[in-house]
């Protein structure tokens, strides 16, 4: 997928591009297509680049459905995009309580 | 840090029964669950469950979970409710979040058992409230008893769709509609058949085109798919709902063992992206093992097995155990899950188009279709026989693992034999004391007893009934078909409930006797 010499479609807009696709940050299925034309031919970038998954559910609810559409816009099988990388923490959790583990781990 | 010999994430069918079986060889094991309440999705499961006596057929997925939880903490496992696993490390190492701070813990052996999420498809208002997963629906209705709506769209006919319809009716819920732009029922027929007999319509090869409303779900439409998925014009059908539930697939919670550095695949037969695995349910890393939803989309049955292999694993890795006694054990295990991966329905199965049983009796098509069977396919099928007297009439037409019908008859009338998956048959030569142990037996509720001709121009059929207000005798109401249409008019002539039924009412209604045949449901006439 790191064929930066990839040749795409034009894009061409299509009528359901304001259809909201990651509900948590509000990412359109328009802006997800755009960015794969803006050069984002990964799900990691895809990620940076416009925060889809990054929110609240933290991708549970639209991670297959960004890699259909990014697969569908690159012209490529869903399975063969690799998923973004995943860290801890797995879940959305509070400033404070990452901040006490290290004051645990001082005492 | 604290040290234990197993780490199990996730309190659910595999993570449960992991758990036991590492500490009946002597291990230390805690279990870490993100919710409040532990068993996963078993809590969630008001139905009975197919398979054979050690799959624990016949037997309601809540009761499993309380048998679970009862056996883990008789063993000593500590099971720890709010505590979400945020990390997990190659070196077998879990950073837990416990109400305002985060736990280390290092385990010698750790099984992830972390399930599944359901899958959304997108359309537009899909993000209305009242556009719900199928899972959030049965959520709120058998863990929290909350109602998600009145009138209800169900988006999705596999097991989770059907299933969920049910119960959405049984909490009182009406469902106006299934629709699958599938072009075929993907869960069991049985399943299908039960809420078609309600009268619920099944489209299948139609998708939803929009939710409508405002601030909240006021109604749906629905359209036909050609066959590249795109809605035909002039074949939408609106519906007024106030809920739309998306049973659209599940996908494994697979990130922790991405995040360990497990090796990963993409399968779209486990239906994601998973963990590789050994027999045994051991990842790429030794001492790590996954099981259940998160290693392959299946049942919780499968999945339960999967977790004692993988506990009994476990506990040969660090010495509990020999390697033999680990062989054997771990054997008589794969043993049961090879019993429950048979059939129609086995993972080798999916997207196979099959057009006869293994009797060789062509498969209903209306059934894939409409979710009934057609009364001119009905007869061909070895449970549908014709007898003086009261006998079972076993509506059972696909190969599915399961056979409590055959055990429950006292006077053997039912036979499936061992093939696990074979159609049951009845015999003719013994005779049916209408006891009625069959029909509650059934977890699909397939099985009626009918006497065709009781003499007096009526015919009595004993259907199983599981919503309330229960009918009572003498009630006046109507005879659905297996289509939920109207029959005729029908009387109750005796209501069982009984212990050993767990909670299957048997309700036994009167009709004029040319309807024996046809009559599978009783309404009872709306109070005027």
């Amino acid at each position: 997928m790191n064929d930066r010499n990839r040749k795409l479609k034009p894009f061409v807009p299509q009528p359901d591009d304001d259809l909201i696709v990651c509900r948590c940050e509000e990412i359109t299925k328009g802006e997800i297509r755009r960015a794969v034309h803006d050069g984002m031919f990964t799900l990691t970038e895809i990620r940076r680049y416009l925060r889809t998954g990054m929110g609240l559910c933290q991708g549970q609810t639209c991670t297959k459905l960004v890699k259909g559409i990014v697969a569908r816009e690159l012209g490529v099988r869903p399975d063969i995009l690799e998923p973004s990388t995943g860290r801890a923490p797995m879940r959305p959790i509070a400033m404070e309580v990452l901040a006490k583990d290290r004051e645990e781990k001082a005492t | 840090m604290k040290r234990y010999d197993m780490i199990v994430i996730g309190a659910g069918p595999a993570g449960l029964s992991a758990a036991i079986e590492a500490a009946k060889r002597g291990m230390q094991v805690v279990v870490y669950d993100e919710n409040a309440k532990p068993g996963g999705q078993l809590f969630k499961q008001i139905h009975k469950f197919f398979g054979s006596k050690e799959h624990k057929a016949k037997i309601r997925g809540f009761h499993i979970g309380e048998e679970l939880l009862a056996e883990a903490s008789a063993l000593g496992v500590q099971v720890v409710l709010n505590a979400i696993v945020i990390g997990l490390f190659p070196e077998k190492e879990i950073t837990v979040k416990i109400d305002s701070h985060v736990e280390h813990i290092k385990g010698d052996t750790i099984l992830i058992a972390t399930g599944a999420s359901e899958n959304m498809v997108t359309f537009p208002g899909w993000t209305l409230p009242g556009v719900i997963g199928a899972g959030a629906a049965q959520t709120m209705m058998n863990l929290h008893g909350t109602l998600p709506g009145k009138r209800v769209l169900m988006l999705g006919s596999g097991n989770v769709g059907l299933v969920v319809s049910f119960q959405l009716m049984q909490a009182g819920c009406e469902v106006v509609a299934l629709a699958d732009a599938a072009p075929r029922v993907g869960g069991y027929g049985v399943h299908a058949a039960k809420i078609a007999r309600c009268g619920v319509p099944f489209y299948l090869s139609h998708t939803i085109v929009s939710a409508e409303g405002e601030d909240c779900v006021t109604g749906v439409t629905i359209g036909e798919v050609d066959a590249s998925w795109q809605i035909i014009p002039g074949t939408e059908k609106h519906f007024d709902v106030d809920t739309i539930c998306l049973a659209v697939g599940l996908s494994p919670m697979s990130k922790l063992c991405d995040m360990a550095g497990c090796a990963m695949e993409d399968n779209p037969g486990k239906a994601g992206f998973v963990p590789v695995v050994n027999a045994y349910g051991e990842t790429s890393i030794p001492g790590i093992y996954a099981a259940g939803d998160v290693s392959g989309i299946e049942e919780a049955s499968s999945a339960m097995i999967e977790g004692r292999i993988a506990g009994i694993a476990a506990a040969a890795r660090l010495g509990f155990i020999s390697q033999e006694e680990c062989k054997a054990q771990a054997a008589q295990q794969e043993e049961a899950l090879s019993g429950l991966r048979q059939g129609m329905f086995a993972p080798g199965m999916r997207g196979k188009k099959i057009t006869e049983t293994e009797e060789g009796v062509a498969i209903s098509e209306n059934l894939l279709r409409h979710g009934f069977v057609a009364e001119d396919e009905i007869e061909r099928f070895p449970g549908v026989t014709h007898n003086i007297g009261v006998h079972p009439v076993i509506e059972c037409t696909q190969n599915i693992p399961c056979n409590p019908c055959q055990d429950a008859c006292p006077k053997h009338c039912i036979r499936i034999g061992s093939n696990i998956t074979a159609l049951p048959s009845v015999n003719p030569e013994q005779r049916c004391t209408g006891c009625g142990m069959c029909v509650a037996s059934c977890s699909g509720q397939a099985i009626f007893l009918v006497n065709e001709d009781c003499g007096d121009g009526t015919a009595e059929i004993t259907l199983p009934y599981e919503f309330l207000p229960l009918p009572e005798k003498g009630n006046k109401g109507i005879a659905l078909g297996r289509d939920g249409k109207t029959v005729c008019s029908a009387e109750v002539v005796q209501v069982r409930s009984a212990k050993a039924f767990d909670c299957t009412h048997l309700l036994t209604m009167k009709v004029p006797k040319e309807f024996a045949g046809k009559a599978r449901f009783f309404r009872k006439e709306e109070q005027a």
